[in-house]
């Protein structure tokens, strides 16, 4: 099934440069429909707020970790289903095994490529 | 029958012993001072071994005098005052300098991206390719940032302990607020940033761990 790149996707991180790197790269792979936020809580008001198909989070932020929004994610009956990819330089097997029992759908270390968070993308959105 | 006489080096060390007891906080200088006066006016008297026993006593107090002056000498309050605040300003600039820059840099890469829009072909593709790979190399100010914010956080700490050592062997007591402790969660543990490239699992790596959870 093709996935609908319409769809509205959430990116969460504190440095904004990668907010707008990320933003480009989904740009190049024609998701147009993409909200920022700077921090946990600010993405998780959003999540409620809106109508998300993914969100891709950064792990180290502050007030609320990426780790928690995702726990705050997987808690919520409205929000429990939708994808979460962790983008992080955290690549130590603890984080990935703590984010895996949290409910990540995928995990990508930075620094990344394109083709990697194409390909996550798509392994995500066509388990979703 | 007489008891043996007790050692006069035996002697000398309880007097001391006695003087540092009663007298925790006499700096150590003085009392070297005091017992090379001693040694001075008794030479003629004194045994062999009161001698060398006086003769440690005296050197004991001369390390710990130049230890004292080589601690006065760190000038801690340059390293704290003005080094450390120095080097962290410095840090910081250079995490602003590289943030304005790879601005700079994305603005022009969003600008050919709007130009090849309105291109097709293979001068489209060739002129994505090469947005991507720069929009890619730039995702190193965020790596930078974080590694510099962890020798920013190493740099605090060594200032919090140059400080407890001049506290507790300096020329001077200083006041200090007892030591942080650190009051980690467990999820606080699992925040250490990048790692060095030789410690750290790469991408193939995490997908392995990952496709082993399925």
């Amino acid at each position: 099934m093709p996935i609908d790149k319409s769809m509205n996707v959430l990116i969460v991180d504190d440095y904004k440069t990668m907010l707008r790197i990320i933003r480009n790269l989904l740009k190049q792979i024609e998701f147009n429909n993409v909200e920022e936020a700077s921090d946990g809580t600010e993405a998780l008001a959003k999540l409620r707020a809106g109508n998300f198909g993914l969100v891709i989070s950064d792990w180290n932020m502050a007030p609320m970790t990426g780790l928690q929004l995702l726990q705050e994610v997987r808690s919520d009956t409205k929000l429990k289903q939708t994808p979460f990819i962790m983008i992080t330089a955290e690549s130590k097997t603890e984080n990935v095994v703590a984010a895996k029992q949290a409910g990540v759908s995928n995990y990508i270390v930075k620094p990344f490529n394109a083709e990697t968070l194409r390909d996550k993308i798509e392994k995500v959105l066509g388990h979703a | 029958m007489l008891d043996h006489p007790m050692p006069r080096e035996t002697i000398l060390a309880g007097r001391l012993a006695e003087i540092r007891a009663k007298r925790p906080h006499a700096e150590p200088q003085l009392v070297a001072e005091v017992v090379r006066a001693v040694l001075t006016t008794m030479s003629d008297t004194l045994s062999g071994p009161d001698t060398a026993l006086l003769r440690e006593v005296e050197a004991l107090g001369e390390t710990i005098a130049n230890a004292k002056a080589e601690i006065a000498a760190l000038k801690v309050d340059d390293i704290t005052g003005s080094h450390i605040p120095f080097a962290t300003d410095e840090l910081d600039a250079i995490v602003a300098h590289t943030a304005a820059a790879t601005d700079a840099i994305l603005e022009s890469c969003e600008m050919l991206d709007a130009v090849g829009d309105t291109l097709a072909g293979e001068s489209a593709k060739k002129l994505q390719d090469a947005t991507t790979r720069i929009y890619e190399a730039c995702s190193f100010q965020d790596i930078t940032g974080q590694r510099i914010t962890k020798i920013v956080g190493a740099l605090k700490t060594i200032e919090e302990k140059v400080a407890r050592i001049v506290a507790t062997f300096g020329p001077k007591l200083i006041d200090l607020p007892p030591p942080l402790t650190d009051i980690a969660t467990p999820e606080d543990e699992l925040l250490n940033g990048p790692q060095l490239p030789s410690q750290a699992m790469d991408q193939s790596d995490i997908d392995k761990l990952m496709a082993s959870f399925d």
